[in-house]
């Protein structure tokens, strides 16, 4: 009875289960500087343009072991110092006439969509003609951003294929991509680099990441010992209750 | 330190108080698991306000900068990650805490006589716990946050008549907007904790005046020693107290182990949307409420709407919250633990735990067709525990409890 019991208020937690469509798996480690330091590099030259991270400051980034000095040399090119917010110039109503919605702030978008689908997002441009910008994508349809890292990916193009549904209509149904313009890098050396960036995103999303996991450890230990000295004290008090 | 004492006690029953409520305040002696969620959700009232606190010196109650106030909290502040975590994961822990705590009272039968207005005045508790969790979830004005209270404040617009005028009494505008944010953060800081505390002095003088419930549903207080304190009873403290600060370890562990691990409790906690900021343009596709109100959520979206009205789903709902207010008149057992209740009540407390935990499910899923009927049959199980329970409780075999509680 009691088993039965359990197993029915177990239950719901596989059936939660989502059928959403796959992404691909983004190796994100937030411990692992000189990936950060590599996608904070792509994130200011190619995202911070059109995108702002408006609750992130530059100077942040000694976190992951950039220094203030570097910061400044290399890294400041929307603002004068490194204590500023990462804020853009473009303006929002100019954003809405180029690509048709504002760019969103990326300070917390690892967070609001998921490393997982910003891996796959950004590795899933591919051209398409029919699209104002050139550019279209596998994971966000008729995206109203063109591809801002195409000159290190290349160029991708779909390879079309004819596929007859259950009511015996022809479909055209993208069989798989092939390069017609190579960029600056191989597409293993971009995917490492998107890795990267998703990486940096990540860490971005939630800077103190690190120090909670590190703070709980601490805690936790604290609470494992106090638990040995709460427990022997209750026993102690409780021996002649009976 | 005596000296002290004397004087304070000259002026004020200082140690009169301490004796009438911990040293000299006989609880029963067999407490179980079930007893350690009282004094748990008086842990995690202070976490929430000591939290509260802290944030509510950083953050802004202002429709343009409340979303970056709470990132500003959790980035510049020092240790505001922890803290903004702590009162995130506190909501949640709070309802963990209060459901555990009032199914304790369904498995005892501690609503029964002459214990109903403990159990009224915690059920008032837990109507402005919601009340505080909803307009709280409000705050960090992300998409879940806005669009969230758009469809609960609506659901306010339902009501015959005066619905309009509620709902816009309530949102202080045609929208969810800056206005709501606003009286939503007085409520949420000031009004509605002091009605809080003001409850939960009531549920505890209450409490302190009949005497605490136990496992085996006996009046301890029907058997006195020579000394007058019940043979089954101990003094709160020192024995609670040390046994409560035990439970509060290990709910400590469990809780620091959310907070520093898994402070979105894969989104069910935080959700992912609620990292978007608010836009009242761009409705989500799919809303739901954070989980300690899906089970209500699923009972209102079972009910189909008639008459062209939503209004027999959101009085459903109420219902569903309200009705269990009549538990201590609803239960007609001539015992109160379920260690002594025949199988009725235990079937039928065991479905309608099964109803409420699915019904919980489902109000997070998108609703299906199918979903939508299995929710119907768990809303007619969920009622029909309370509404038939004056005829299984009275037909029910039992057991006669016994004179002095058990020892295990």
């Amino acid at each position: 009875m009691k088993k039965l019991l359990f197993l029915l208020l177990a239950l719901p937690t596989f059936a939660c289960a989502s059928t959403e469509l796959k992404l691909d798996h983004a190796p994100v480690n937030v411990d692992d500087h000189e990936s950060l330091q590599r996608g904070a590099r792509l994130f200011v030259n190619y995202c911070l343009n059109c995108h702002s991270a408006a609750y992130m400051r530059y100077n942040r980034m000694q976190d992951i072991g950039i220094a203030e000095a570097q910061i400044k040399e290399n890294l400041l090119y929307a603002a004068d110092k490194p204590g500023e917010l990462m804020r853009v110039s473009m303006r929002t109503w100019e954003a809405k006439e180029w690509f048709g919605a504002a760019p969103p702030d990326l300070s917390v978008i690892a967070r609001s969509r998921g490393a997982d689908w910003i891996y796959t997002y950004l590795r899933g441009f591919y051209r398409d003609d029919g699209r104002p910008t050139g550019w279209n994508n596998t994971v966000f349809d008729k995206v109203g951003m063109p591809h801002a890292l195409h000159e290190l990916q290349g160029h991708l193009a779909p390879v079309y294929r004819s596929e007859t549904d259950h009511e015996g209509k022809a479909h055209q149904v993208i069989e798989r991509f092939e390069l017609v313009k190579p960029g600056k890098l191989t597409l293993a050396e971009y995917d490492a680099s998107v890795a990267d960036l998703v990486n940096y995103l990540t860490w971005m999303g939630e800077p103190a990441q690190s120090q909670r996991k590190n703070v709980g450890l601490i805690v936790l230990l604290f609470l494992g010992v106090f638990f040995v000295i709460a427990f022997y004290l209750k026993k102690e008090y409780w021996k002649n209750v009976h | 330190m005596e000296k002290v004492i004397s004087w304070i006690d000259a002026r004020f029953p200082l140690s009169a108080s301490f004796k009438a409520h911990l040293s000299e305040y006989y609880a029963p002696k067999n407490f179980n698991f079930w007893y350690y969620f009282g004094s748990l959700a008086l842990l995690v009232l202070v976490i929430q306000i000591v939290t509260g606190i802290f944030l509510a010196m950083h953050y802004k109650p202002d429709g343009d900068m409340a979303f970056a106030s709470v990132e500003y909290i959790m980035r510049d502040v020092p240790y505001g990650w922890l803290i903004r975590y702590a009162h995130s994961t506190g909501a949640s822990a709070f309802f963990v805490v209060i459901y555990l705590h009032m199914f304790r009272g369904l498995l005892y039968g501690s609503f029964r006589q002459p214990r109903e207005l403990i159990w009224i005045f915690g059920m008032l508790i837990y109507l402005v716990l919601m009340a505080e969790a909803f307009m709280g979830y409000l705050l960090p004005w992300g998409q879940m946050s806005y669009w969230g209270a758009q469809v609960i404040i609506n659901l306010f617009a339902a009501v015959p008549f005066i619905g309009e005028d509620l709902s816009i009494l309530i949102r202080g505008d045609f929208v969810v907007g800056d206005a709501t944010l606003n009286r939503f953060f007085a409520l949420h800081i000031v009004a509605l904790p002091l009605v809080l505390l003001g409850l939960i002095a009531a549920h505890l003088v209450a409490l302190h005046e009949v005497g605490s419930n136990n496992p085996d549903g006996v009046e301890i207080k029907k058997h006195k020693g020579p000394d007058g304190h019940p043979l089954d009873g101990i003094p709160f403290h020192p024995y609670y107290t040390v046994k409560d600060i035990l439970g509060v370890v290990v709910f400590l562990i469990a809780f620091t182990a959310i907070l520093f691990f898994a402070p979105e409790m894969g989104g069910y906690f935080l959700e992912a949307n609620n990292f978007i900021p608010a836009d009242p343009l761009k409705t989500p596709p799919h809303i739901a409420p954070v989980w300690y109100f899906t089970p209500y959520y699923a009972i209102l979206r079972a009910i189909p709407p008639m008459f062209g009205s939503q209004f027999p789903g959101v009085l459903a709902m109420g219902v569903s919250v309200m009705i269990f207010f009549a538990l201590p008149w609803l239960d007609k057992s001539p015992v109160k633990s379920i260690r002594y209740r025949g199988p009725k009540y235990k079937i039928a407390l065991a479905l309608f735990v099964i109803a409420f935990v699915w019904l919980g499910v489902l109000g997070v899923l998108p609703s299906t067709p199918l979903a939508t009927w299995i929710a119907r049959v768990l809303t007619v199980v969920y009622f029909a525990f309370f509404l038939l329970m004056p005829w299984y409780t009275r037909n029910d075999s039992y057991k006669m409890e016994p004179e002095r509680v058990n020892d295990k």
